[in-house]
């Protein structure tokens, strides 16, 4: 198994199944601490990145994650949409136009991902957002890799595995960002619908990798 | 040619509103509303920015207003997709009243950076503090204002007195001068300071100016003044 276009796609086409998979799951989060549109937004955005995806077949992981980034900012409507688009936008440039990715590349891309979402939302960890996710997922991917000895499925569980475990950290934490922010200690006792998604989509990485 | 204003707005009736109501204090001044989704929805849209800012483009320079968190990051992104492009700037400003201000500036003359600081002065209608070239140092630690360049008192003549058409006249001017001016105080770029001074018939303009074109930017709102903005 290689990180080719192949792979980006079936990712791609994961994440759109497992958005409309857990819409409504994440609907109920954001009820609970947002506006809870974030299910409908998350899963209408994937689905739009898989008619691109058919449109305009592209020839590197870099290529997939430059039209995921342009198709989610442009459809999602609310934060999340530049805060996917920036992640996926960084990510892309990362990897460049390399048709083959090596699994250190793509921690470091993962990390670029992470550095986007930080520059865009101005979030920091423990504010209860995606950042919450992704900065360890980021931490665990490059750990994985190490120094180049890392495989490619050691990389990407690392990596979900320590988002999955991120997201369930902002359960108890008070929000300092975002619209879950307006209510303060009230937030508390429910999972960041962002960080939940965020999960959702380091975990489809594997899955397309299996 | 003038700078060119776009305007993010989550409500795609906020953002033509907007550039609705700046445009009748900025005639020349192009406006592009890129409000709401292109499916009709509430929220932003990167397609929609980048077609603005694709519109918008080619003039001297563009400054992007926006309303709530996630127009900020929108429009962000925009710029980051369109690789930074040299001259176009984000003003932190509220929506409304920050493109009326910058739309004034803009309709004066001003350069793009400061149609942003017009945009950005709606917050911080307080006095404007002197250049630091004309403060000098006298004793141990006591700094004084060597005080203004030019200054001026004008009488208001007009019926109306100081209301939202002459403040755009004499903040969109006065933007497009390299000179620090205060009316009564407060900021003279500043479209909506001017507002508050609520100086009617018969009231006094005290201006004070520093910089380059003080003595210009003084004779500038005395001759506003003097011919009554126009009106009777």
């Amino acid at each position: 198994m290689v990180l080719d276009a192949n792979w980006a796609v079936k990712w791609l086409t994961l994440c759109a199944q497992a958005m409309a998979e857990h819409r409504g799951w994440l609907i109920e989060l954001d009820r609970a601490i947002g506006d809870s549109d974030h299910g409908e937004n998350m899963d209408r955005g994937f689905q739009a990145v898989l008619d691109k995806l058919r449109e305009v077949p592209p020839d590197s992981p870099g290529a997939a994650l430059k039209l995921t980034a342009m198709t989610l900012m442009s459809k999602v409507g609310g934060a999340a949409g530049p805060l996917y688009g920036t992640a996926f936008l960084r990510a892309a440039a990362a990897l460049g136009d390399t048709p083959e990715v090596e699994p250190a590349a793509f921690a470091e891309a993962l990390a670029a991902a992470r550095d986007g979402i930080v520059a865009r939302g101005k979030a920091e960890p423990g504010d209860k957002t995606m950042v919450d996710a992704w900065a360890p997922a980021a931490e665990a991917a490059l750990a994985a890799a190490g120094s180049g000895t890392g495989t490619l499925l050691e990389v990407l569980v690392a990596a979900a595995e320590a988002a999955e475990a991120g997201a369930a950290a902002t359960d108890p934490m008070v929000a300092r960002k975002g619209r879950a922010s307006y209510l303060g200690e009230r937030s508390a006792g429910h999972r960041d619908p962002g960080a939940a998604s965020s999960a959702l989509i380091l975990r489809a990485a594997v899955g397309a990798a299996a | 040619m003038t700078v060119t204003l776009v305007v993010v707005s989550h409500s795609e009736k906020i953002a033509d509103g907007a550039a609705e109501l700046a445009a009748q204090m900025a005639p020349d001044v192009s406006i592009v509303a890129a409000g709401g989704t292109p499916d009709g929805r509430i929220g932003t849209s990167l397609e929609r920015v980048m077609a603005a800012l694709e519109q918008a483009a080619g003039g001297d320079g563009v400054v992007i207003l926006t309303d709530l968190g996630s127009a900020v990051m929108t429009a962000e992104s925009a710029l980051e997709f369109a690789g930074e492009p040299e001259g176009v700037l984000l003003a932190d400003a509220p929506v409304v009243e920050g493109l009326v201000a910058a739309a004034v500036a803009a309709q004066g003359g001003a350069d793009v950076h400061a149609v942003k600081r017009a945009a950005e002065a709606v917050y911080g209608s307080a006095a404007v503090v002197p250049p630091s070239s004309s403060l000098v140092a006298v004793g141990e630690g006591s700094v004084t204002g060597a005080g203004p360049e030019f200054t001026g008192d004008f009488e208001l003549i007009n019926a109306a007195g100081m209301h939202a058409r002459p403040a755009a006249k004499i903040a969109g001017g006065l933007s497009a001068l390299d000179a620090q001016v205060t009316v009564n105080g407060l900021d003279g770029t500043s479209m909506v300071a001017l507002m508050t001074l609520a100086a009617g018939k018969g009231s006094v303009l005290h201006v004070e100016a520093w910089g380059h074109d003080a003595e210009r930017a003084v004779n500038y709102v005395g001759g506003l003044v003097q011919a009554g903005f126009g009106e009777p």
